[in-house]
């Protein structure tokens, strides 16, 4: 039997993008192995109703496992997983893109024994067999996974896309997990900790975004009298929101958001995978480093190797004087 | 408390990285580095050991890799790490990330280590995930992404990113825990402790030595076929402007802009 089971991560009563895309690309695999892609949601809210769950069914999954555990946390929901994965026979987990996915999905191949693949595009059927392609090498080549007996196939951030499928309600089973050890030795003291001012950045046209090269906090004043000048807003990598430069409201990719700008300007940003998920779609790239060995110029359409500090004011001024002229 | 940092040898972020297409691997050739990354789990192992809110007894430095990793070693104790264990054997080459969780949570084992530390990712293979499976391996508890780490008696107080801002967690030891780069910004060796690190204790072991059931490792042992490299679609390089006049420089972004109306 080759049943897919789908990690479906969820916070105060609403479901993860990602995950629902992994439940729609889930269905999708399924129905080409002649298998059932079923859902799995673990958590210890009372957000967490049988509606809920129930409501996974429209994206395809034709059952849904809820578990009463711990929720935030990788080593409830291995337990929870590595569970219903041998009680029910399921050959192959899938996680969506995002940083719980990729503890949980290493915490289980360990304990089944699976084959693991992290930071997977796509995902194709071939002689039955589930085959996982993932780019390696800063994206510069594309590697093929196959698995010798289960397979974990966790999805890099926006690779699978949430489809309804006009299913109905699926069928919500309870399923009582007994913690291993380990899981119970971590415990969430607060989760969800909003740090810096609440920004809107999804709806800009135009981003300006900032990254360690500014230096210092108060370099982002550079690229707010930027973004100021073009009408738009200011982004941060999770490096310099991390040090707490800027709010985690305006921070791009693995951890942060994803938007797809028609001008996403970087400057002092290299350009890691973790960032580039979350911007790769904005319609035109700029790039300003002062390294010529920057990831980023690989993935920009105009790229500057030169000194932000210089660049910005006088590209601030230039842009206020088009704009007033 | 005893603390074992896990390191390892990446190529140069300098020299291109390639695949050796004949076997599948990584060409691990040419200039060679300590992970970038683990440079902030020594300096965290060392910034506990100096803080003082627990005694620490000993840094200990560990690697799985060929014996060319031993350099990473020397950069490790350089760092501060009292000695250092390198797990090196024919038997491993072609391990996955479970296989080389494996391996590397048998050679833990024997250390006995009261925290286990290690860098968010590694800079080649990108395996963000080895602490999980090195954690589940020993049955410790384990977080990733760690960007601040209190210590206190017999456990931790972390606080990382997660999906939905910033988490609070605490952690009973003995735990896997690794760390972001924005933790601490690493020291600089000194020149003694770079010219005394060849001198610091080094266990060799073979896979044997630290008990690793050898049909669970290496390429055979391992639960995963990688290949069939392909290139990814090109997408059309885009313009370069290296910056010597601003003035020009600015000129050039501004008639960029306008051209995609991007102005307007």
């Amino acid at each position: 039997m080759s049943d897919i089971l789908v990690y479906v991560l969820h916070y105060q009563g609403e479901l993860n993008k990602n995950s629902l895309g992994a439940v729609s690309e889930g269905a999708r695999l399924a129905g080409e192995l002649g298998g059932e892609a079923h859902a799995i949601v673990v958590g210890d809210g009372d957000d967490l109703t049988e509606d809920l769950a129930a409501s996974l069914g429209s994206y395809g999954a034709a059952k849904v496992f809820r578990a009463r555990a711990p929720e935030g946390l990788a080593q409830p929901v291995v337990d929870a997983m590595a569970k219903v994965m041998t009680d029910n026979g399921h050959t192959y987990a899938l996680f969506g893109g995002g940083l719980l996915g990729f503890e949980v999905g290493a915490g289980l191949a360990a304990r089944l024994g699976a084959g693991v693949t992290m930071e997977v595009t796509e995902v194709d059927v071939q002689d039955g067999k589930l085959v996982a392609s993932r780019p390696i090498l800063q994206d510069s080549k594309i590697s093929k996974s196959r698995y010798k007996e289960r397979g974990v196939i966790i999805g890099r951030l926006n690779a699978f896309e949430a489809k309804e499928s006009g299913g109905g309600a699926a069928a919500v089973e309870d399923v009582e997990v007994e913690l291993s050890p380990q899981a119970t030795k971590a415990t969430m003291v607060e989760r969800g900790e909003q740090r810096g001012e609440d920004v809107d950045i999804e709806g800009a046209d135009v981003l300006v975004a900032g990254g360690r090269g500014l230096g210092k906090a108060e370099g982002f004043g550079l690229c707010e009298e930027l973004a100021t000048a073009m009408g738009g807003a200011v982004a941060a990598t999770r490096a310099v929101v991390d040090a707490g430069w800027y709010p985690y409201s305006t921070q791009i990719g693995q951890t942060g958001k994803t938007v797809a700008p028609k001008l996403y300007l970087a400057a002092g940003i290299s350009g890691a995978i973790q960032h580039k998920v979350g911007m790769q779609s904005s319609e035109n790239i700029v790039a300003i480093n002062k390294d010529s060995n920057a990831p980023i110029f690989e993935f920009s359409d105009l790229g500057i190797v030169g000194d932000l500090n210089k660049i910005l004011p006088k590209l601030t001024e230039a842009v206020k004087a088009k704009k007033g002229g | 408390m005893k603390i074992c940092v896990l390191v390892k040898e990446v190529p140069d972020a300098a020299v291109e990285k390639r695949i050796d297409t004949s076997t599948g691997r990584m060409d691990r050739s040419g200039e060679k580095n300590l992970n970038p990354f683990d440079t902030h789990a020594i300096e965290a192992a060392m910034q506990i050991k100096e803080g003082g809110a627990v005694p620490v007894e000993e840094v200990v430095a560990v690697t799985m890799g060929p014996e060319s990793a031993v350099r990473a070693l020397h950069k490790a104790v350089s760092l501060g790490a009292d000695r250092s264990v390198h797990l090196s054997d024919e038997a491993l080459a072609g391990s996955d990330v479970a296989a080389t969780g494996y391996a590397l949570a048998k050679t833990l084992e024997r250390e006995s280590p009261d925290l286990v530390l290690l860098g968010q990712q590694s800079d080649d293979g990108e395996c963000y995930t080895i602490g999980a499976v090195v954690a589940e391996h020993l049955g410790m508890p384990s977080l990733t992404q760690v960007i601040q780490i209190d210590v206190e008696e017999g456990k931790l107080r972390c606080e990382r990113q997660a999906e939905y801002g910033y988490d609070t967690v605490a952690v009973e030891l003995p735990a896997v825990i690794s760390v972001g780069d924005a933790i601490n910004e690493p020291r600089y060796p000194s020149l003694k402790a770079i010219m005394g690190a060849k001198k610091k204790p080094l266990d060799g072991l073979a896979a044997a030595d630290a008990g690793i059931d050898a049909s669970k490792v290496g390429a055979d042992g391992s639960m995963v076929d990688c290949g069939d490299f392909t290139d990814p679609p090109q997408k059309e390089p885009g313009q370069i402007i290296e910056d010597e006049d601003t003035a020009e420089t600015v000129e050039k972004i501004v008639a960029w802009l306008e051209e995609r109306k991007l102005l307007s």
